[in-house]
């Protein structure tokens, strides 16, 4: 894993949509989380479908790579969305007890956009993820 | 005023050997009103969402979710447990008001 | 372009397959049309999409079949010359009519019809005779819809006549449209009849829980053959969702690789995704599952002359329409694939001997609608086709029977590709018109629409089909459009690949501020209140008495 300071990992994190840069408010809420912390890549994975059925409920699913031992584990995932009418959307916060960190939920999307999520682990280190998620006016497959 | 608290509802594995993570899924009936809609008038509709989540193992809290506008109404919520024992969950949602809605559910451990 | 090693691997696989014996303008045999050097333990056989068409027909491919980016210069995403020099099939053969447009009316009197449920089930009865015990006959889904017979039946008309081929196993996604509980009834009737229904990525809304088998083990040569089920993972949004609201799919590769490794620890030593994602999604799948040997890929109705390879991925399309039959044959040793044979089988109709039984129970079921479907409304003197990227002569009809029917200024009609197409000098039948038109959500609307909304529409069906990433694609052609010009730059940026939009009628610029006369047919979100779409298009063919149309050339492509 390369460590890289917050600013960096944004623009690192989907090389291929570097050019589309989050919204300030979005960036003010993932350094209100990251504070000072270093941000890793890799080891989390944010989960959702490219292309929402229905944006008042799409399902979202986060998993971190950890051991969830007492020493190292994942304390908090974070999940914002970057062009809601609040970037907010949920925290889990996990225990050594809980024996993998993962979790699953469903959220409303208002427009197509980027979902961030955001890993806090024991050891103080920070990881951070990033997906589209398309939320179409319909299809004409087939 | 703010929603009653629906009917809450757990699914938790059966045939769980000890050690075996697990996942255990969640649901409640519940609007979580935005605050960003308006009512026929033009009213601001206020908002009325399940804040928390939490879960106890035997007394001891294993996991919580902190909700925000943007989880949908009737939030389903699925986290695991590494289940090391027979024992009770209870799972606690809590809205704006304060007011919590309580499901206490068995895991056997064979 | 291809490179040399690629039009090498295409055309050895090809000579392999006996179908395309060289560069011979003659009419195939039946008997060189099954010649094939059996492999292995294994034979999979494979059709898909093919959208209740159970009697012969022709069916032109598409002239442009655009894609974007690297993935736009390989397949699926080349047509005609270059889809041909990929795979390296000489112009002018029975194979090259059969994957081509090109000179398609002279090449469609030379080669006759493609297709008939009865052609395949000779084809499928000898290699079953051939490979007893190791024939697995996969369905890949698009199955149950398309035409009169199917519509008209419930789906059940097309069920009961694939039972006499008996699929082991099939997909689905049309087959959603029937709504669930009618398809929850045609699955359970498909199964008593011997054929398994396999989704894993459709779950019920409420706990998540899959609503369909995703897959199942079979034995065949001694060999444990994991077949695992993909439905349209678009469904809910390409179609109605209202049709299926307490169901939810998607791609879920997560959940296909678990899926995966649980085939493997079950003792698969091969493992089949019965697909119905299109090819270009199923590369890309491809490329983040591991552990799948052979991909049978629908939905695209693209077909793979040669496998298609993405690591140690084959990944095989058939087509639609019952114009191709796919056949690998697969060798397995110390629990893995080690080798493989194939051959993408046309079905040429005037070369194959039709199954007697399965010929004479299509008639029966067809008899009491032959009055309605043999009523002629019109000659055509233009080719009526469908498949493109951009408008076909069919969808222009379309339109252009909205339009009269309603008084819009602006019609649109779906992207589908699934509709048979009609030699010029064909007469034009209700069958044809029920063909292009046979769905249950067949009505027309009409509403006002800004030509802010006009161009908002089309770019998001634009980002549908072009997105860079095959993840985001949804796998039809772009949606057409009637009293309308405009240029599509697949290339460019989401919300700006629409240049130039103009309203015919006047020649003037489409203004974002002014509402439009809009109508179309096949509403995805509410149900529409107009005619079911093959009303207006009959009245309007019945006008014309005669067709002659042009290629559209005011939609155009950068």
């Amino acid at each position: 894993m390369i460590a890289l300071t917050a600013a960096t990992a944004m623009l690192s994190v989907l090389p291929a949509r570097a050019e589309e840069a989050l919204r300030p408010r979005t960036r003010a809420a993932v350094q209100g989380i990251v504070g000072d912390r270093t941000v890793r890549e890799g080891g989390i994975t944010l989960r959702l479908p490219a292309i929402a059925e229905n944006g008042n409920s799409v399902p979202l699913a986060i998993s971190v790579d950890s051991p969830m031992t007492e020493s190292d584990h994942v304390t908090a995932v974070h999940v914002l969305a970057d062009a809601n009418p609040l970037a907010e959307v949920a925290t889990f916060r996990f225990t050594p007890a809980c024996g993998r960190a993962e979790a699953s939920t469903r959220i409303r999307l208002g427009e197509t956009q980027d979902l961030v999520a955001i890993a806090e682990l024991s050891d103080g280190s920070v990881r951070l993820a990033r997906q589209e998620v398309k939320v179409t006016i319909g299809g004409c497959g087939g | 005023m703010p929603a009653p608290m629906g009917t809450p509802r757990a699914r938790i594995p059966t045939g769980v050997k000890a050690g075996d993570v697990i996942e255990i899924r969640t649901l409640i009936t519940h609007p979580m009103e935005t605050g960003q809609r308006r009512d026929a008038a033009g009213a601001v509709i206020p908002r009325d969402i399940i804040r928390s989540f939490a879960a106890r193992f035997d007394g001891e809290e294993v996991f919580r979710m902190e909700l925000h506008a943007a989880v949908s109404a009737n939030p389903f919520i699925a986290f695991p447990f590494r289940a090391d024992r027979s024992g009770r969950f209870e799972f606690v949602w809590t809205n704006d008001a304060g007011e919590s809605a309580r499901l206490a559910a068995d895991l056997r451990v064979g | 372009m291809p490179s040399r090693r690629d039009l090498l691997a295409g055309a050895a696989a090809l000579a392999a397959s006996g179908a395309l014996r060289a560069a011979s303008q003659e009419r195939l045999s039946e008997a060189e049309l099954l010649r094939f050097a059996p492999l292995g333990q294994v034979t999979l056989l494979h059709l898909s999409d093919l959208h209740g068409q159970l009697a012969p027909m022709h069916l032109r491919e598409a002239a442009v079949n655009r894609g974007v980016g690297p993935a736009g210069a390989q397949p699926p995403f080349l047509a005609g010359e270059s889809f041909r020099a990929w795979f390296g099939i000489p112009a002018e053969t029975p194979f090259a009519h059969a994957v081509s447009a090109e000179d398609f009316d002279r090449l469609a009197r030379r080669y006759g019809r493609m297709g008939g449920l009865d052609r395949i089930a000779t084809l499928v009865a000898a290699i079953r005779a051939e490979r007893h015990g190791r024939t697995l006959l996969l369905d890949g889904g698009d199955t149950w819809q398309g035409g009169w017979l199917a519509l008209a039946s419930g789906g059940e008309a097309i069920l009961a006549a694939m039972a006499l081929i008996a699929p082991d196993a099939m997909t689905g996604h049309w087959e959603f449209t029937y709504g669930a509980d009618r398809m929850r009834a045609l699955v359970a009737e498909a199964e008593r009849r011997g054929t398994r229904f396999l989704a894993g990525n459709v779950q019920e809304r409420e706990w998540n829980d899959d609503v369909f088998p995703a897959l199942h083990l079979f034995e065949r040569g001694g060999v444990g053959v994991a077949v695992i089920g993909q439905a349209y993972p678009y469904t809910p949004i390409a179609n109605p969702a209202r049709l299926i609201p307490d169901w939810t799919m998607g791609v879920q590769a997560d959940r296909l690789a678990a899926r995966v490794a649980a085939a493997r620890a079950a003792g698969a030593e091969a493992v089949v995704l019965l697909s119905h994602n299109g090819v270009a999604l199923d590369r890309a799948l491809a490329e983040r599952v591991d552990g799948i040997d052979v991909i049978l890929s629908g939905h695209t109705h693209d077909c793979t002359p040669a496998p298609l390879r993405v690591g140690r991925t084959l990944i095989a399309a058939s087509g639609a329409h019952g114009k191709f039959l796919t056949r690998i044959d697969l060798a397995v040793a110390g629990g893995r694939v080690v080798e493989h044979r194939h051959a993408l089988i046309p079905v040429f109709a005037e070369a194959i001997r039709p199954d007697p039984v399965v010929a004479a129970a299509v008639a029966a079921a067809r008899a009491p609608h032959a009055a309605l479907l043999d009523t002629v409304v019109a000659v055509t003197e233009s080719t009526l086709w469908r498949r493109g990227t951009l408008n076909g002569t069919w969808d222009d009809l379309i339109c252009a029977a909205l339009m009269a029917e309603t008084g819009a200024e602006i019609a649109f009609s779906p992207g589908f590709r699934w509709g048979t197409a009609l030699p010029a000098g064909s007469p034009v039948t209700m069958e044809a018109v029920f063909e292009q038109t046979a769905i249950t959500y067949p009505n027309v609307w009409r509403r006002a629409m800004t030509g802010a909304a006009i161009k908002e529409m089309l770019e998001d069906v634009a980002d549908n089909l072009f997105h860079a990433d095959p993840f985001y694609q949804q796998g039809g052609d772009m949606v057409r459009a009637g009293g309308l010009g405009f240029l599509l730059d697949p290339e460019a940026p989401r919300g700006r690949r629409i240049d130039g939009l103009t309203l015919l009628a006047s020649g003037a610029p489409l203004e974002a501020g002014r509402g439009y006369a809009v109508a179309g047919w096949a509403s995805v979100g509410e149900a529409a209140a107009g005619p079911p779409a093959w009303e207006p298009l009959a009245a309007h063919l019945r006008r014309l008495g005669t067709v002659r149309i042009a290629a559209n050339t005011a939609i155009r492509l950068r």
